[in-house]
């Protein structure tokens, strides 16, 4: 970017370069925060979203007793049968004891003391999105055909954790807007407040002919590396921060929470925030001139 | 690029006025044309408007009633993007000087160059070539709050002519300066009227003003411009 260009103005020496570049790393500070919230809500959206639309499950109850596994096997395998006759079901895979068990374990901790307990056998169903089965009917159905087997329907409090997940996404959002709002307004006072200081240059400049551009220029090429700098500071404090996050959520992983990481165009989004706040600045110190040269005679 | 052929109006104000604010008229009436080519003084007691009426005619003001054309071009109907060409064309000399402090002699000098977009190496070749012509070859690169009155009013006036103006307004130019100096700048500026320029230069320096009987006065008294002949008593 044109950074090094002629300019008549001396602005190198306004109290503005000294203020402005730590304003904007702390806006592109929160603005890469915000930025991964919304990377992160958006690829749980998008998971809770295919496991809404894709998956259901069917959970058998133990039958108690001396032939109680074997029997319920049996309801098991008529259960997997029932779901993969039904229109519209993809694949019913029954879950062996082991994975019921990796699925306990982040809530009960070491699941050796309940490894002999008789558990709810499941069975993972992969649907068809676009089939439109009526799980009411299929419910229904399949509680009368294989006793003690009961259809799981996780849509609906899915689906409120999925809007709760897309209200805070947008909020992100507002947020990202308004530290943007709040950039440019920090730049137009900053800019008005360089052009009262270099009043006396800038009517030069204008009486011996400079188009109002010419001026303007010179203002957005001074917040442009302000921005920058300023931009490239919060850059290098909000990445550490990050990561660390990252870190701190791959350790609570493995079932109870989604996967928390920032996929990579998340990372690239947030290493193009210094350009992005610079590029703000700039077009609002260039509007900012010139809408206050627009008041010269 | 001179547009205007000699005889032609450079300038003409009818029925002038202006006011700062709701204060009262400090220009009233003016009317008055400069031919392409003149040379005029600009005359008048201190406080009689003369600065203001300058600064109508760089475009630094508009008035507050009447019409001015500059370069056939009336002023209230030129719109705002066409202005800077029309300032392009005048060389103005400010009583102050209004160099910037932070730039050098050289700098100073180059700025309408650099404004038009001027190449660089022309830059190079042609400011400290006027900077020499007007006494300045060692001061190329020194910044005004070095320079003396006389030394500032110089660099003032190599900015005022290094764009070839089609028209010069200068206000009190040889103030600071003395009379072999004040010479030297008269006569650099009879060089560029020679050239094609206008001028019209404010000034109190009566003394100057009798060594250039040839040029005609125009005279500014209670807030209106008259020729001397016709000054009321």
């Amino acid at each position: 970017m044109k950074l090094g260009r002629h300019s008549d103005l001396p602005l190198k020496g306004d109290a503005t370069g000294r203020f402005l570049p730590w304003l904007v790393a702390l806006m592109v500070y929160l603005s890469a925060v915000s930025l991964a919230g919304v990377f992160v809500l958006n690829g749980l959206v998008r998971s809770w979203d295919h496991d809404v639309s894709g998956t259901l499950t069917v959970q058998v109850q133990p039958v108690p007793g001396e032939a109680g596994e074997a029997l319920t096997d049996e309801r098991v395998r008529q259960a997997v049968e029932l779901m993969r006759r039904t229109p519209g079901v993809l694949a019913a895979r029954p879950l062996d004891k082991k994975q019921i068990l990796s699925l306990l374990e982040p809530w009960l901790g070491n699941t050796d003391v309940v490894k002999d307990l008789p558990l709810p056998r499941l069975i993972d169903v992969t649907v068809d999105a676009d089939a439109n089965l009526d799980l009411l009917v299929l419910a229904d159905r399949l509680s009368r055909s294989v006793q003690g087997a009961t259809l799981d329907d996780h849509r609906i409090w899915l689906s409120r954790l999925i809007n709760l997940s897309r209200t805070t996404e947008w909020v992100a959002i507002a947020i990202l807007v308004l530290i943007g709002c709040v950039t440019s307004a920090t730049v137009i006072y900053a800019t008005r407040t360089s052009m009262a200081v270099h009043r006396g240059v800038i009517e030069v400049l204008h009486l011996i002919g400079a188009h109002d551009d010419y001026i303007a220029r010179q203002f957005a090429d001074r917040s442009f590396a302000l921005g920058f700098s300023g931009g490239l500071m919060g850059l290098a404090l909000a990445v550490p921060s990050l990561t660390a996050i990252g870190w701190a959520a791959r350790r609570i992983e493995g079932g109870f929470l989604p996967s928390l990481s920032l996929p990579v165009s998340g990372w690239v989004m947030i290493g193009l925030l210094p350009v992005a706040a610079a590029t703000l600045s700039m077009l609002t110190a260039r509007v900012a001139v010139h809408a206050t040269l627009a008041r010269m005679p | 690029m001179r547009h205007n052929r000699r005889g032609e109006h450079i300038i003409r104000l009818d029925s002038v006025g202006l006011r700062y604010g709701l204060g009262p008229e400090v220009l009233r009436d003016i009317s008055f044309a400069l031919p392409s080519g003149s040379f005029h003084f600009l005359t008048g007691s201190s406080g009689a408007g003369k600065s203001s009426l300058l600064r109508l005619m760089y475009l630094g003001l508009r008035p507050t009633r009447g019409r001015v054309m500059l370069f056939d071009k009336d002023i209230a109907l030129t719109r705002r993007y066409e202005l800077p060409a029309l300032r392009r064309r005048i060389g103005v000399v400010f009583q102050d000087f209004r160099l910037l402090d932070h730039l050098s002699a050289m700098d100073n000098v180059a700025l309408p160059l650099r404004v038009r977009g001027v190449k660089e190496a022309e830059v190079r070749k042609h400011v400290p070539e006027l900077l020499n012509w007007v006494g300045l070859a060692d001061q190329i690169n020194a910044k005004p709050p070095t320079l003396s009155g006389g030394q500032k009013q110089r660099v003032a006036i190599a900015r005022a002519v290094i764009g070839r103006p089609d028209l010069l307004l200068a206000d009190e130019p040889t103030g600071n300066v003395d009379d072999h100096i004040a010479m030297r700048l008269l006569h650099l500026f009879e060089e560029l009227n020679r050239l094609g320029t206008t001028v019209l230069i404010a000034t109190h320096n009566q003394g100057l003003i009798d060594r250039f009987p040839q040029h005609p006065r125009l005279h500014l008294e209670r807030g209106t411009v008259f020729n001397p002949e016709e000054v009321p008593v």
